[in-house]
């Protein structure tokens, strides 16, 4: 008894950092597991690349055309290769057993889905901010649109790691729980989808970006504050 | 000397789907005791235990950890208990080593890499410290969990058919850790079906058959 009274009092002492630790432990763990498997995060950008790309090839070359349909494009090719990434963000986990080890750590689950989701977002959402520029070129979009395409991806990508955190953890240990995850989880992905493409509309037609760019930044609050408690529910539920 | 009951199970039932597994199950477990969780397979042993360490919920009853449900006392329950289940919990891409050092940061807790170095070598795994847990074997693998629970200090270990995959002196291994844990004061449930040679320790038995809802008919 004695042996185990001492360590445990002094542990109380310091939650707030345990609990800090525990949320960087969990990002820096999902961050190395992405080194250590490159393949596996690369697809998806390579998706996103091959799926925007594709569009100036089949629509044809007219500037006038592809700069219309550039936000959308865009915006629809983030949130697929988003999805393409997401089922397996549990999945992975669940099927060794270091989830339910995760989940008897006496720190809350939320920030354990919080952690998560904002380790897809590191290692999927900031690539896709990186090579949007370049995509915008090809589709002759002007300057100042693609800092507004750059600022809305930058915005409106976590919500898609959010969201779509909810979606794999209820989808978890289903069999077939890719496409339900994508009819679950698409839906949601709607109002990010109007405003995200809606800012950079605004720039090229020159009404401005201000109002969209407000709107997906709540949104961003908004996800950030609710969906980690979602998830944290639906795993517990999935695990049962 | 009497020694408190830390935990306890009261009218524990468990259902899976349509069938009720068992039904009114109760024990209390006191400081340095092993409860040795006995039946058939499909019995409901794993899902006991899931129920004793909180991933599961009971259709009714409820697990008790110092005298309060560990519903309410999650934090505190989940700070002394450690639980190695069927899986392991351990990442194939990682070593060892990155194995046991995220894990302690997982709980919480701080692991420097020299007493996490000890604790594998204490468990023979000196040799496999810098290898991914890809390579090696499944008793390989079952060791470092087993590490992973030396390192996490709980009061209470919950295993599930900790013996699976490991060879005779890892038998012999476990034997010795579980007398040690318990002779410091330590708890212990677990199933297995392989003998376990424990002198001197007071060990408890359950049948989660002798709960199910036909026996008591």
């Amino acid at each position: 008894m004695l042996r185990f009274a001492a360590p445990l009092e002094t542990r109380e002492e310091d939650a707030s950092s345990s609990s800090l630790r525990f949320l960087l432990t969990v990002i820096r763990r999902d961050l190395l597991l992405a080194a250590r498997r490159r393949g596996d995060w690369l697809t998806a950008q390579f998706f996103f690349v091959m799926v925007v790309s594709l569009f100036p090839l089949g629509v044809g070359p007219e500037p006038e055309l592809l700069r219309r349909i550039a936000p959308g494009v865009v915006w629809v090719a983030a949130t697929l290769a988003s999805l393409l990434s997401l089922t397996r963000l549990f999945a992975d986990d669940h099927r060794d057993g270091s989830l339910e080890q995760m989940l008897l750590s006496p720190e809350p689950a939320v920030l354990l889905t919080l952690g998560k989701a904002a380790a897809h977002w590191l290692i999927y959402g900031i690539p896709l901010l990186i090579v949007a520029p370049v995509l915008g070129i090809q589709f002759a979009l002007p300057w100042d649109a693609v800092g507004v395409l750059v600022l809305s991806l930058a915005l409106g990508t976590p919500i898609l790691s959010l969201l779509g955190a909810v979606g794999a953890a209820l989808t978890l240990g289903l069999r077939g729980g890719g496409v339900l995850l994508t009819l679950l989880i698409l839906p949601l992905y709607v109002p990010a989808l109007i405003f995200g493409a809606g800012a950079v509309d605004g720039v090229i037609s020159g009404t401005g970006a201000e109002a969209h760019l407000s709107l997906l930044g709540a949104f961003f609050v908004l996800s950030l504050i609710l969906t980690p408690w979602v998830s944290a529910a639906a795993l517990k539920v999935s695990l049962e | 000397m009497d020694l408190p009951t830390l935990l306890s199970a009261h009218d524990l039932e468990c259902a899976r789907g349509e069938r009720t597994l068992f039904t009114g199950l109760g024990f209390g477990l006191e400081a340095g005791r092993l409860l040795l969780v006995q039946g058939g397979n499909g019995q409901g042993k794993t899902s006991l235990l899931r129920l004793l360490t909180g991933l599961a919920t009971p259709a009714a009853g409820e697990v008790r950890w110092r005298g309060e449900p560990i519903r309410r006392a999650r934090e505190r329950y989940h700070r002394e208990m450690a639980y190695v289940g069927h899986a392991n919990g351990i990442k194939e891409e990682f070593t060892p080593l990155e194995n046991l050092r995220l894990e302690a940061g997982l709980a919480g807790r701080a692991l420097d890499e020299a007493a996490a170095a000890q604790t594998l070598s204490g468990l023979g795994l000196a040799r496999c410290l810098d290898l991914p847990a890809r390579v090696l074997s499944f008793g390989q693998r079952r060791r470092v969990a087993l590490a992973a629970l030396l390192t996490a200090g709980a009061l209470l270990w919950i295993l599930d058919e900790p013996l699976t995959g490991l060879d005779v002196h890892g038998v012999a291994l476990v034997e010795e850790l579980l007398r040690d844990h318990l002779a410091a004061g330590g708890m212990v449930v677990m199933t297995t079906h392989q003998p376990l040679t424990l002198d001197g320790v007071q060990v408890q038995k359950i049948r989660v058959g002798d709960w199910a809802p036909a026996a008591r008919r």
